[in-house]
């Protein structure tokens, strides 16, 4: 786009390369702040919207990449990348003030690759202990148990509230520690135990009253290290992996994976295998959207609410079993196509899932939406503006509440999504009432596009031949794919090798705790929950 | 009747997999000669102890959701008296512990385990609490919850079905009514955990031998 080209002009420093859409753009280290705030901070393409930062262990340098995108030109993405060959000591900019979403990946950068970030607020490590030895994702990690054995005592509070901070000036390096909390602050642990943080998710909140101060959430109590296991499987054996990050939208993200491994090998998929895929994201879609209804009724105190959401979700269960072999973990996709051809019930189990979801659809807005206790309760609370939002980078339903327009399937149409005609659902009050209604929304938009789909499946393979041993050619690899919570994208870099070089994925779930942080504070107590429920994230997926 | 048996009401004998080692150990119960009185009182009480016990609600992941289900209307485990979930773990009796245990919660759980009160129980739910599952490779699970906690009953599955759940439900209840209440084991001194553990272990791989296939 000629405007981008203008505006990647202003570096002459930079070395620019551009396939179709993306731009890649690697910059010197001295030079990335300066490029970064230019490319955030322009009025022709604003790139406001941070997808994700890679760390990158390149052998000999460790570096970081920076995937951008604009709200108002959604289909480009940049790629702002920079390097170091320090590997002691690794220190780079931070530029945690020109996204709000920038401090949380960069203290995941820092904790996998051991990059400090200068002038960052907070260089703790994200998911794993303090104490922790090593720097996992680089190639030279030391996997030996004995370095790391299972700790056995408690993590030290220390630890855990001492910020170090480093800061560069005139070439001289400080660094200094200071406590996240006062002596005097009121701070109330809320997990990782806890049944309504939807996962292990541990925060610590301080209190002036009942009024929250500040949170602060800490990661990793599900840190599984998917990503580096991804190095070192073959392609389909790494497709299980992404099912089990956000299992209620599994369906979704194997698709998303297949997709950028589909991409790398040029390998054109049956038009089948994209119609059936698309029906299994949807019916994912809205069975996560069911599960995150019960939930958030559930964490305001209506447990009828999540009985009558399991009780229309065990409908879904029930077409997937057939069809898939399993409940919660389909494990459909793979790659080149779907695993097996579907059940013979399938389509008549979907037309009749199709009305009776509408029906209960209704019951479920009499149920609760019209609560007045429960309007009372999510009316003009957590309130998110748009830019609050795209800074954040709060995608997916909490996004659109907010009038964020950043549905996946309409600015990148994959799979199905070309030929079916659907709304993208869009609010604009950035309301909990907002986030709600939205799901419930997206869940009749959802069997409206099924319901196009279902008698259309075109005959055909449902799934391509590949070869026996699945090689990327030498590249990256970038896709993106709409889950039930928000954009879940799959970075890939390959060598030419069996195994990728390095797997990243974005979860749309650690950008909206990211959100909680912003929306709870200066709101009661009481509402966290509920402003937790109604950003809906998954543990598991934010830890990977 | 005889005392000490393994028959509940829920569940057939004949239609459990294997009651091998369950018929074993109440053949040695009966040879060791059980004092009439003090059993009898013993099967009243694990009577009522295997039919109502409460849950905590632990969850770290996937297979959270199909325990989820479990409470829900469909599977319903509140036909079996096990539907009161606890959220602290000073009122539970069981642990279920559905997903992956990590480095940084292995010590979270084991504190948890620690809070529950005699007589406790732990059920590994999914092969991850099992052994790692599908994470054995990484380098931050714990492969299997039995390395921080000893574990009474084994659930395989990736996740495991609600159908199995209650399966390895009616063995612990099994094996609760078989428990000699007036005689349990002490809590073991932290320093003996280990050896505890260990011992725990071996009995628990007879577990999944013989009732868990
Ligand atoms: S056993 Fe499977 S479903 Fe259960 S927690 Fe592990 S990965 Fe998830």
């Amino acid at each position: 786009m000629k405007a981008i080209d203008d505006l990647l002009l202003q570096f002459p420093y930079a070395t620019v390369e551009q396939k179709d859409k993306f731009y890649s753009v690697s910059v010197p280290k001295e030079n990335i702040h300066e490029t970064a705030s230019a490319l955030r901070n322009n009025d022709t393409v604003p790139f406001d919207f941070l997808i994700d930062i890679v760390g990158m262990d390149y052998g000999d340098t460790l570096g970081v990449i920076y995937i951008l995108s604009s709200s108002l030109y959604p289909t480009y993405i940049l790629r702002l990348k920079t390097e170091t060959p320090e590997r002691e000591d690794p220190l780079l900019d931070s530029l945690h003030e020109l996204w709000d979403s920038a401090g949380l990946y960069e203290r995941e950068v820092h904790d996998f690759f051991g990059i400090r970030f200068i002038n960052h607020p907070d260089m703790r490590r994200l998911f794993l202990r303090q104490d922790w030895k090593g720097y996992p994702l680089r190639k030279d990690y030391d996997a030996d148990p004995a370095i790391n054995p299972i700790p056995m005592d408690n993590e030290d509070l220390d630890d855990m509230e001492n910020i170090p901070v480093i800061e560069v000036n005139h070439g001289q390096k400080f660094e200094h520690q200071h406590k996240l909390f006062e002596a005097d602050e009121y701070v109330v642990n809320f997990g990782p135990q806890h049944p309504a943080t939807h996962g292990v998710l541990h925060l610590r909140v301080s209190l002036d009253g009942e009024i929250i101060k500040k949170i602060d959430p800490i990661f990793g109590y599900i840190h599984r290290g998917i990503e580096k296991m991804c190095e070192t499987y073959a392609y389909p054996q790494m497709l299980h992996l992404p099912d089990r990050m956000d299992y209620v939208s599994g369906p979704i993200n194997r698709h998303g994976l297949c997709l950028a491994i589909e991409k790398g090998l040029e390998l054109e998929v049956p038009e089948r295998a994209h119609y059936i895929r698309t029906i299994i994201d949807e019916l994912g879609r809205i069975a996560s959207h069911l599960l995150g209804w019960g939930c958030i009724a559930m964490d305001m105190g209506a447990i009828t609410a999540f009985v009558y959401g399991m009780r229309d979700r065990e409908k879904i269960m029930d077409i997937f079993e057939e069809t898939c072999g399993g409940r919660l973990m389909a494990n459909y996709s793979v790659i080149g196509g779907v695993m097996a051809d579907i059940h013979p019930n399938f389509q008549r189990k979907v037309k009749e899932f199709i009305p009776y979801m509408r029906k209960m659809l209704k019951e479920h807005h009499l149920l609760f939406t019209g609560n007045p206790i429960a309007r009372d309760r999510m009316d003009g609370v957590g309130y998110l503006s748009k830019e609050k939002a795209i800074a954040l980078g709060a995608t997916g339903p909490t996004g659109r509440a907010s009038g964020w327009s950043n549905d996946i399937r309409k600015i990148e149409p994959y799979a199905a999504y070309p030929h079916v005609d659907f709304k993208e659902m869009l609010r604009t009050d950035g309301m909990t009432f907002d986030r709600y209604v939205i799901r419930l929304d997206e869940i009749a938009e959802s069997l409206h596009i099924i319901e196009q789909l279902i008698d259309n499946i075109p005959e055909g393979d449902y799934a391509a031949k590949t070869k026996a041993v699945i090689r990327l050619p030498e590249g990256e690899y970038f896709q993106r794919v709409e889950n039930a919570r928000g954009e879940f994208d799959v970075y890939i870099n390959s060598r030419g090798d069996k195994y990728p070089y390095r797997v990243k994925f974005r979860s749309p779930s650690m950008t909206l705790v990211n959100t909680l942080k912003a929306i709870a504070v200066e709101t009661k107590v009481a509402d966290l929950i509920m402003l937790g429920g109604s950003l809906d994230y998954v543990v598991p997926c934010i830890d990977r | 009747m005889d005392v000490k048996d393994i028959r509940i009401k829920n569940m057939k004998t004949e239609d459990f997999k294997e009651n091998e080692y369950l018929e074993e150990y109440v053949r040695e119960l009966r040879a060791n000669g059980v004092n009439v009185v003090v059993s009898k009182l013993d099967d009243l009480i694990n009577w009522g102890r295997s039919n109502s016990v409460w849950p905590l609600t632990f969850a770290t992941s996937c297979c959270g959701i199909e325990f989820m289900c479990l409470g829900a209307a469909r599977y319903d485990f509140a036909r079996f008296g096990w539907e009161v979930t606890r959220n602290s773990p000073r009122q539970a009796d069981v642990v279920f512990c559905c997903g992956t245990i990590v480095h940084k919660m292995a010590p979270v759980l084991k504190r948890l385990y620690e809070q529950m009160a005699e007589p406790k129980y732990v059920m590994a739910f999914g092969s991850c609490a099992i052994s790692g599952g599908p994470f054995k490779k990484s380098y931050h699970t714990v492969m299997g919850v039995d390395q921080i906690i000893p574990v009474d009953v084994y659930i395989p599955g990736c996740p495991p079905r609600p159908d199995a759940m209650i399966y390895g439900m009616m063995q612990l209840a099994r094996k609760i009514k078989l428990q000699e209440f007036f005689r349990l084991p002490k809590q073991p001194h932290p320093e003996n955990q280990k050896e505890f553990t260990a011992a725990f272990n071996d009995t628990n791989e007879n577990v999944e031998k013989g009732g868990n296939q």
